[in-house]
């Protein structure tokens, strides 16, 4: 598991990539890839695109980026799922809440 | 609190003072070595064979041993092998003396447990090198060890505390009705701290709610989240609160207490055996299944968050209603099977839960079939604990043998009391009055052990009167499957306009010698019916529903109406010797 990060070049938009299983053990890391300790930060994209698994903590630490993004007015994408993490995000309906492709 | 593990507690001598045994037959050898170690300010004890070095070793435990390869007796290879199984689990560096030269008896000298050569004659340098390097080793598997040790005690206090911990949690969150005959089930006794839970309590209507349960995380915090849901899910549901409001404030309460992050995937299903019908609430758990006798099956998605996600004016426990007939069944599982894994690292997955109901010609052998095949599947491999399987069967009432716990109120409390009690408006469609009268009836002492039927009662009474009386339903429509979903979507709609209405309950209790007499009158706002048929002909298409004044019937002693047919009374007798469900 890795957690990489990128900015736009406006420093607008942070995309969080994770590689691997997202599971509780990429706690530290996740958070640490949002935290960004600024709030220039407008738009989050993760990108599930390597992401292999998604247990239930993964979907706590998602909701905990929500928070942290400004709750009900967070502007979060998660892109580039595949068949086994789409699942996930939908038995927990997590579409209601976050902007899933 | 966890205290630091205690620096080098077990390395007491980790000066660079040791006691060293010098085993050598050879007077000379010997004093040179003796000679050369106490100079380096070392504590010698001398043996001159390889039985005495064993004795002294025994006597003296010196920390690291010199043993000459070739003695009288007993030989430094035999020696070794006594030495290190005196030594037990302590590291005591063995160091093999020797003008050997030959290298498979080198060899054999470090196979019967030496650590290391010392060629004579003896270089001083070298002693001294080869002394701290070994002490070194030794003081470092000490240090391993001691923290293993530490590790060791701490490991069994958690458990200790778990125990101790599970014990609180199952006091608080009891498996309630679990062991009725319609349910089975599946959970790891430590499921807990893993996530799960199972809770089934009887409804006082009769009937029965279950919640299975997966929390985040593991361990404390989620046995800790657990206790307010297993107070809420078994309180509310005993006195007599509807599904929708025990999720509501389940929901509430983890939202509540419960860090972001941390929520509670679950789905609660409301069993009604009187009348046959089934809701389900899925927020976050795999689907579940209801299974028909027909072979065909219900898929029982998830259409809701978890518990705990959303804010109050967010959540939606809205369910989905099913009739069932007997031995159909609602079945649902936590993740930990659709995720149990076999050597290949292969997860078990929906498809082969799917294949096994494919292929299951009963319903009755869905959940045994659905265990065996999840044990093959994973076979060898061990089971991981979080296999999470409940089952309920629609079955008649009168099979389940399920114990209301009945608590003693030692008999104080009103025994002689009258009470109204008015709805009005828009509360007709928003408020549910009954737990609130069943609490009223509760509080005359000895009542509570009918508190099913009185619940029942007062339950088709207030049904009765919202659903014909003012919402002028005709029960017909339930007599099919489409009717049945059409019942109830007409009730929302009729409900939302409702206004200028009312529904009043008066409720008299008398003591009477052994017992009491319980009298239930409710009165509607809307135009009645000609009852004078009624009594004629039960099942007329009289506006009433047939099942709900025939249950009447069964449980009171008298049932009359009164007025337009707007009014309906009843009488309920009881005595101590408790009643048995319908009175003929």
């Amino acid at each position: 598991m890795a957690i990489t990060t990128q900015r736009s070049t406006d420093g607008r938009t942070l995309t969080i990539n994770i590689d691997g299983r997202f599971d509780f053990s990429s706690h530290q890391a996740f958070r640490e890839a949002y935290e960004t300790g600024e709030n220039a930060v407008a738009e989050y994209l993760v990108d599930m695109r390597d992401t292999t698994y998604l247990d239930s903590s993964a979907l706590g630490m998602l909701l905990l980026l929500r928070d942290y993004a400004g709750g009900d007015s967070a502007r979060i994408r998660i892109l580039n799922c595949n068949g086994d993490v789409r699942r996930i995000l939908a038995i927990s309906n997590f579409e209601q809440l976050f902007d899933i492709h | 609190m966890l205290s630091a593990i205690p620096p080098g507690s077990a390395v007491a001598s980790g000066s660079d003072t040791l006691k060293i045994l010098i085993a050598d037959d050879s007077d000379s050898d010997r004093l040179i070595l003796q000679a050369m170690l106490r100079k380096q300010g070392h504590e010698v004890v001398t043996a001159v064979d390889g039985m005495d070095a064993v004795e002294r070793f025994r006597a003296e435990r010196p920390q690291i041993v010199l043993l000459d390869a070739l003695m009288p007796r007993m030989d430094g290879r035999e020696a070794a092998r006594r030495i290190k199984a005196l030594a037990g689990e302590a590291l005591v560096p063995i160091i093999f003396l020797t003008s050997l030269s030959d290298a498979e008896e080198l060899a054999d000298c470090l196979a019967a447990g030496g650590d290391d050569f010392l060629s004579k004659p003896y270089n001083r340098i070298i002693i001294e090198a080869k002394i701290n390097a070994f002490n070194r080793m030794r003081m470092m598997h000490a240090t391993v060890q001691a923290q293993r040790d530490h590790i060791r005690e701490r490991n069994e206090q958690l458990l200790l505390e778990q125990k101790t911990a599970r014990r609180v949690f199952e006091n608080v969150a009891h498996r309630g009705c679990l062991e009725a005959g319609n349910i089975r089930y599946l959970m790891s006794p430590l499921s807990i701290f893993n996530g799960d839970v199972l809770f089934a309590c009887p409804k006082p209507s009769g009937g029965m709610h279950i919640f299975l349960g997966d929390f985040t995380g593991h361990g404390l915090p989620a046995a800790i989240g657990a206790m307010p849901l297993a107070e809420i899910f078994y309180g509310m549901t005993s006195k007599g609160f509807p599904i929708a409001d025990v999720l509501r404030e389940i929901n509430q309460k983890l939202k509540r207490i419960l860090p972001t992050g941390m929520f509670c995937c679950g789905a609660m299903i409301d069993m009604n055996l009187q009348l046959q019908e089934v809701e389900v609430w899925n927020g976050g758990l795999p689907a579940g299944y209801l299974i028909r006798t027909d072979g065909s099956r219900v898929r029982l998605v998830s259409d809701h968050l978890p518990l705990g996600v959303l804010p109050a004016e967010r959540f939606s426990p809205e369910c989905v209603r099913y009739t069932l007939l007997r031995d159909e069944r609602v079945l649902f599982c936590s993740d930990g099977i659709l995720e149990a894994t076999n050597g290949n690292e292969e997860m078990f997955g929906e498809a082969r839960l799917l294949e096994v109901l494919d292929n299951c010609d009963s319903p009755d052998k869905v959940f045994d079939e659905l265990t065996l095949a999840v044990r093959r599947f994973t076979g060898s491999v061990e089971s991981r604990d979080d296999i999470s399987l409940v089952e309920v069967a629609m079955v008649p009432e009168k099979m389940l043998d399920v114990h209301q716990s009945v608590i003693s109120t030692g008999l104080t409390g009103p025994s002689d009391w009258r009470c109204a009690y008015e709805l009005r408006d828009e509360t007709l469609s928003t408020f549910n009055p009954l737990p609130l009268l069943l609490h009223i009836c509760m509080e005359a002492p000895g009542l509570r052990l009918c508190s099913g039927q009185i619940y029942t009662i007062l339950a088709e009474m207030f049904s009765n009167a919202l659903e014909h009386g003012i919402l002028r339903l005709s029960s017909t429509l339930k007599g099919s499957a489409s009717g049945f979903s059409r019942y109830y979507e007409e009730r929302e709609r009729r409900l939302k306009q409702v206004g200028n209405h009312f529904i009043r309950f008066e409720l008299e209790h008398i003591s009477q010698e052994n017992g009491g007499r319980l009298l239930i009158a409710c009165e509607d706002s809307g135009p009645g019916f000609d009852y004078t048929h009624q009594e004629e002909c039960p099942q007329a298409s009289a506006p009433y529903g047939g099942r709900g004044i025939m249950l009447l019937r069964q449980l009171c002693d008298s049932v009359v109406y009164c007025g337009s047919g707007n009014r309906i009374e009843a009488a309920f007798e009881w005595s101590f010797q408790q009643r048995s469900m319908g009175k003929h």
